[in-house]
């Protein structure tokens, strides 16, 4: 897949982070991500995100999953292999309920889920550039896109300004890939051997 | 906080209203209390002291889970409801008001000996009939009269002290260890309410007032199923008198978050009651044995069909396709149309309970229902503004109030 280069900017604190946000948005940068320790309360709106489609997904799975329930059940019942159950009618709409609940609560959550990893582009065997290691630890790592008239120096300083600690550009995968790393990165292990 | 607004003042346009409502309603309840309360005609008396029975009882219940609402809230430490809590207890203020009223109603009912109504009061019936003789140690009049009058006085007397607690938020700044002392003493006092409400409404209560005019019939759903009606309903009140607040410009402090989470609600407790409609319907149907299923046959296949299921579709279908989305339950204009339907559906809900099985053959609809309802409408709003006048709308010190402020969904 095609390689883009990012300018990384890592921020180790909120109150620093959402202005600095806000800034680069404003200095008309296109902000790939923020990749935070922890959910980020208002981080998407400052980051100018829609609103995710994936309930919209989540309801029509459901009810898929009711229609297939009632056609089912209902064909099975009524046409293809009618049976005398303790003399209820053959259309038994209350005792089907339960089951064609929990068909649109299987289809709905097995749709969302799979819909879900789609969108993150999430897979057995698909790689995830890391853009900083302690993004899942303490600190707020934002990712920016470059273009060709991006100037690499010019961004670094503005993120520096703005209260980045640390700053630096990285060609990486973008999208799925189903490469190798180089070095299979373990923090643990390289703790341990210092 | 300096631009709050504190005190609520009561509009003209709202007390006209409701002085208007009691006055309609008030006349048609008197009417019919003297044409067909007080008639030689049996068949008359029921159909006056049934309609007026639902009506009170649905209204204490529902005003009661404001204070259920509250209580629990305070019980889970929850601190997104603080900025509208003063509207949960003006609410709240009706149960001793309401619960009057149904404590007299129940009183002449069982008093009078009234066995059209409830069954189990015939003397002479209840030695003939074993079922009966059973729960004879549970229905008689002694025990009945005993427990409503202890329900409804430890209901108001635990709501009391709630809101008594909560106005000590008004006084002064709380350090850390004052707000900690503050919040334990708020926990214990909603723990005796919780603790009462679980005994009477999630149990013994439904059973007596309601589920024993069918004094054969029995359903353990029955009042988990009462309880997800009467909070389903207290929940729609509270979100419109939240509405209602902020469109007169008062509730700064309260957003479309607060707002989504009593939407979410509505929504979650509008499936909770259908999940217990169908528990109950379903084992029904399934057993099929004719001493259960005589509580649903004029219900679903007599005169009461169009409005069992006209019960349904209100109270299920149009919470659950029309407040599933986010949006709908931020949306003002929405969640107080909804609110308005539940009420409605859930009225209709304690109506189909009551009179399917006090009057079997029609339906009784009219304006007898409409106008008691409008009565007890105009009391509640009237009381309701008089009481949120009555304190500042603001618990302005209450150690959980910023985090409100700050609620985000």
């Amino acid at each position: 897949m095609a390689q883009k280069k990012f300018v990384v900017g890592c921020f180790d604190e909120e109150k620093v982070l959402f202005p600095a946000v806000k800034q680069v948005r404003a200095a008309g940068y296109k902000i790939k991500d923020v990749y935070t320790p922890f959910a980020v309360h208002g981080l998407d709106h400052a980051l100018g995100m829609r609103e995710t489609s994936l309930h919209t997904a989540g309801f029509i799975y459901g009810i898929t999953g009711t229609t297939t329930a009632i056609s089912a059940i209902s064909w099975i019942f009524t046409k293809d292999w009618p049976l005398n159950i303790g003399g209820k009618p053959h259309f038994a709409l209350p005792a089907w309920v339960p089951i064609i609940f929990e068909l649109t609560v299987l289809f709905a959550a097995v749709g969302m889920v799979m819909t879900f990893c789609y969108l993150c582009q999430l897979a057995p065997g698909v790689k995830k550039h890391h853009f900083h290691k302690r993004a899942t630890d303490d600190l707020f790592v934002m990712v920016i896109e470059c273009t060709d008239k991006t100037n690499t120096d010019d961004l670094k300083a503005l993120l520096s300004s703005n209260g980045a600690i640390e700053t630096d550009v990285q060609v990486a995968e973008e999208g799925w890939w189903f490469g190798t790393y180089d070095k299979e990165d373990n923090l643990y292990n390289e703790k341990q051997l210092a | 906080m300096a631009s709050i607004k504190e005190q609520f003042e009561i509009p003209g346009t709202l007390k006209t209203w409701s002085y208007a409502l009691i006055g309609i309603g008030g006349a048609a309840l008197l009417y019919g209390m003297f044409t067909k309360g007080f008639s030689s005609d049996e068949h008359e008396q029921v159909h006056f002291w049934g309609t007026l029975m639902y009506n009170t009882i649905f209204w204490t219940l529902v005003t009661n889970a404001a204070m259920f609402f509250l209580c629990f809230s305070t019980m889970a430490m929850a601190a997104w409801m603080q900025s509208f809590r003063r509207i949960a207890e003006a609410i709240s203020t009706l149960v001793p008001i309401f619960g009057g009223i149904t404590l007299m109603v129940l009183l002449y009912v069982v008093l009078s000996h009234n066995h059209h109504i409830y069954h189990w009061l015939d003397a002479e019936a209840v030695a003939k009939d074993p079922i009966l003789k059973g729960k004879a140690g549970f229905l008689n009049p002694t025990f009945f009269i005993i427990w409503t009058t202890l329900t409804i006085a430890l209901w108001s007397y635990f709501g009391y002290r709630m809101r008594q607690i909560s106005l000590e938020a008004d006084v002064a700044p709380m350090d850390a260890a004052t707000a900690h002392k503050y919040n334990v003493r708020s926990m214990v006092r909603s723990g005796f309410f919780l603790v009462w409400f679980g005994l009477t409404v999630a149990s013994t209560v439904p059973w007596l007032w309601l589920m024993s005019i069918d004094a054969h019939w029995y359903s353990t759903m029955y009042s988990w199923y009462t309880f997800a009606s009467s909070f389903v309903a207290g929940m729609a009140l509270i979100a419109l008198w939240l509405i209602y607040m902020k469109n007169k410009g008062y509730m700064e402090l309260s957003t479309s978050e607060h707002l989504h989470d009593v939407g979410k609600f509505m929504f979650a407790f509008s499936i909770f009651w259908t999940y217990l409609w169908f528990s109950q319907y379903m084992l029904i149907w399934y057993a099929n044995i004719p001493e259960e299923t005589i509580y649903f046959k004029n219900r679903v296949q007599g005169a009461y069909k169009p409005i069992f299921f006209l019960n349904l579709f209100i109270n299920f279908l149009c919470p659950l396709l029309i407040l599933m989305k986010r949006s709908a339950k931020r949306n003002f204009t929405l969640v107080a149309f909804m609110a308005v339907l539940i009420l409605f559906g859930h009225w209709i809900d304690f109506y189909q309970m009551v009179m399917g099985s006090l009057m079997k053959e029609h339906v009784s609809l009219g304006w007898l229902d409409f106008g008691i309802l409008t009565f007890f409408v105009g009391v509640m709003i009237l009381m309701v503004a008089r009481s949120l006048a009555s304190k500042p709308l603001i618990a302005k010190y209450h150690p959980f109030l910023k985090e409100s402020i700050l609620h985000q969904v």
